[in-house]
């Protein structure tokens, strides 16, 4: 599904991604753990496609085609869905304008029809109900005023609603309490099947608890340091990041 | 009649030179214009000839014009609108009523009335709906109590200018303690001539009564792409109590100049509202003025514009709190693209006797690219020392981040942008208070964005 081989990237002439590798087949759930400010957030930003990083080795395919030629919105359309770790907030369009227009423009780059509007309603009525979200949080405005748990419940029906093939949840469970966490993950599960992908970046082994990962990996420096099953997550909650040469008490 | 010699020194901040080609005509039409018999129209007409005549034009060292330059004005010799031989045909005029739906409407083509196309229909008993040049027959007691009486000639030079030709326009009169439920249309159209540029000055009178109510809508709309010249004044008398909501939007085609001075004076517990849209015209100036002249009264002051090309918007507010206990409510925000240029200047001053004045006014920008430009100049004048008044303005950039987010959710470049932007401008149309009015402007502004 998604092959990244040997990937650099810096950010203003600082390279934050010196080599990563990772294959994430169809079905597959991957974590990824790492210290802060390994370099997270930047591969899940530079695979959606934003702007100011440079790549400057290594490829990345998605279902065959090079990613990193992609605008945003092509990427979303084939079916990458990123989870942000910090949810933008926009003043003014309202959550259900914004979901409906995602929709429909992610339909119409693949040639579906479009919803119309009672449609589209039904459907989101039905995941925010299970996500225990209120019809209130749909007319507010996006993400403002949201507290960060809202706010990342509310990237979960937006994933709940687009239906990706690849879904990159950067630190989703980060913020939220434990009933959250537990519909959340859910959520995520309810999405799980063998067609689809995800890459759970988490600093927090009580998520894999809910949502069980295949393949656990630990980031460190901008590199992928060691890769193990689900009980490398537990190894690390034991014992940190001490023995990938990072200081904690830093 | 004031001397026009050229040997008189020019007052700084005008030039004379530019009145001569509109006093030429002027001397040519005064006599066929309407109401040419009364004599107080004669008198109110000669001081605005004369005002005119020793100023002429501003000028960019005039203070109040250092960012919106009428050069381009002087180059060309506008005529006064000639009587359009065939009717003019319109498949649709503008309106902001449900498809189908009739209501009082008056139309305006190049200044003047065109009975057929308008109507009083579903106006309450007692209110007056008509054009001035009527008025002047009909109803002259009412006019010559009100006209020129809040902008007066010799304050302006282009409201002097208007009042030397002033011919033309909507008339309403509203009783005391009578509501209009119907939203009342005002339809100007410019389309000018082939042969050359074609100039007029409509006048519009509003008078509302105390306790009276009603919602008026200007649409300014052009045919064709000849260069026109409107330089409109509207006088507003809102009397105790009462209620004016006055919306305009401007959509002229990329030839014409928009020159407009609102002036309102609300009198105690009145409230007057206006919001003005402008999309269209190569170059535009709305002025509006409103004096508080009564305690608790009440005035919103509030527009949005978006602008691109080699546009160039000009919004130009008066706040006079006069009296105490008022309140005041100025929100402007516009969208700037290309080379396209704003410029905002509100002014409010409060008065000594103003005491527990409340006033606000926000001014934001958009700017859509590095040549678009913008010029604020807020003025907060205040002599009273129990006052609230706040102001602010502020000039950005589409957001980033912002932008991102949209797209990484499947929304391409452009629809991103198009939300963001109606996002923006969605806090200024929410300043309208009527709904039909709101999803009218919030359509034209959708449109301005298919455009490109
Ligand atoms: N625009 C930028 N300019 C300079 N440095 C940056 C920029 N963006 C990110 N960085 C740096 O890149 C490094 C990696 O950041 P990143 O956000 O990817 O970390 P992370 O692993 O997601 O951390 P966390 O666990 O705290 O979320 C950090 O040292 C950060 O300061
Ligand atoms: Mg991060």
């Amino acid at each position: 599904m998604i092959e990244i081989k040997n990937l650099h990237a810096t950010v203003d002439g600082k390279e934050i991604l010196k080599g990563i590798d990772l294959t994430i087949n169809p079905g597959e759930v991957h974590a990824i753990m790492g210290p802060n400010g390994s370099g997270k957030s930047t591969l899940s930003y530079v695979l959606a496609g934003r702007d100011g990083y440079e790549i400057t080795e290594g490829s990345v395919s998605f279902f065959g085609k090079d990613l990193l030629e992609m605008e945003p919105e092509e990427r979303a359309a084939a079916g990458l869905f990123l989870a942000f770790q910090y949810p933008v907030e926009i003043p003014g369009v309202a959550n259900t304008t914004f979901l409906k227009s995602a929709l429909n423009a992610i339909r119409k780059q693949r040639g579906e029809p479009e919803l119309d509007a009672m449609q589209f309603l039904k459907l989101v009525r039905e995941k925010t109900k299970a996500l225990n979200m209120t019809d209130e949080m749909l007319k507010r405005a996006v993400n403002v005023g949201f507290s960060g748990g809202e706010k990342k419940r509310n990237e979960t029906l937006q994933m709940a609603v687009l239906q990706p093939k690849f879904a990159i949840l950067d630190e989703t469970d980060s913020g939220l309490d434990i009933d959250a966490l537990k519909i959340v993950a859910e959520g995520v599960n309810a999405l799980r099947s063998p067609e689809r992908s995800m890459l759970v970046i988490t600093h927090y082994q009580r998520l894999l608890d809910y949502i069980v990962p295949d393949h656990v990996h630990v980031l460190a420096f901008g590199k992928i340091q060691r890769s193990g099953g689900k009980e490398l997550a537990l190894e690390l909650e034991k014992n940190g990041y001490a023995e990938f040469g990072v200081n904690e008490a830093a | 009649m004031a001397s026009t010699t050229l040997t008189a020194p020019a007052p700084r901040g005008y030039d004379p030179a530019a009145a001569k080609p509109f006093l030429e005509q002027f001397d040519r039409v005064k006599d066929g214009l309407p109401g040419a018999g009364l004599s107080w129209l004669n008198e109110l007409r000669s001081q605005g000839q004369a005002r005119f005549a020793a100023l002429g034009l501003p000028t960019v060292k005039n203070e109040s014009w250092r960012y919106t330059n009428l050069r381009a004005l002087d180059k060309l010799t506008f005529q006064p609108a000639a009587e359009t031989g065939e009717a003019v045909r319109f498949d649709v005029l503008p309106t902001v009523r449900a498809d189908g739906a009739t209501g009082p409407r008056l139309v305006f083509v190049d200044g003047r009335f065109r009975a057929e196309l308008s109507s009083t229909t579903g106006l309450p008993a007692g209110v007056e709906l008509l054009n001035l040049a009527d008025a002047l027959t009909r109803k002259p007691d009412l006019v010559a109590e009100h006209l020129g009486r809040i902008a007066a000639p010799d304050d302006r030079t282009l409201v002097a200018l208007n009042t030397a030709f002033l011919a033309d326009g909507p008339v309403l009169h509203v009783p005391r303690g009578v509501t209009v439920d119907e939203t009342i249309e005002l339809v100007f159209v410019s389309v000018g001539s082939e042969a050359q540029p074609t100039a007029f000055h409509p006048r519009g009178l509003i008078v509302a009564e105390a306790e009276s109510h009603a919602v008026i809508v200007e649409h300014h709309v052009g045919l064709g792409s000849c260069t026109t010249l409107s330089n409109g004044v509207t006088e507003v008398f809102v009397g105790e109590g009462a209620s004016v909501h006055h919306y305009k939007v401007q959509r002229e085609h990329a030839e014409s100049f928009h020159l407009s001075h609102t002036a309102a004076k609300v009198a105690g517990k009145g409230v007057y509202d206006n919001f003005i849209l402008t999309i269209g015209a190569k170059l535009s100036r709305n002025e509006v003025n409103s004096v508080l002249d009564g305690e608790e009264g009440d005035t919103h002051v509030s527009g949005a514009y978006m602008v691109r090309g080699g546009q160039h918007v000009d919004t130009t507010t008066f706040i006079d709190h006069a009296k105490p206990c008022c309140t005041s409510r100025e929100v402007y925000k516009g969208v700037i693209d290309d080379q396209a240029r704003a410029v905002f200047q509100g002014k409010i001053i409060v008065r000594p006797d103003a005491q527990k004045t409340d006033g606000y006014q926000q001014n934001r920008a958009l700017l859509l690219s590095d040549t678009a430009e913008i010029d604020a100049k807020p003025e907060l004048e205040i002599y009273a020392d129990d006052v609230k008044c706040s102001h602010g303005a502020t000039v950005g950039e589409l957001d980033d981040d912002q932008l991102f987010y949209l797209r990484a959710r499947g929304i391409d470049k452009a629809e991103a942008r198009g939300l963001l932007i109606g996002a923006f401008l969605s806090e200024a149309l929410e300043e309208i208070a009527e709904e039909s009015v709101r999803d009218a402007f919030q359509s034209y502004v959708a449109d301005w964005q298919n455009v490109r």
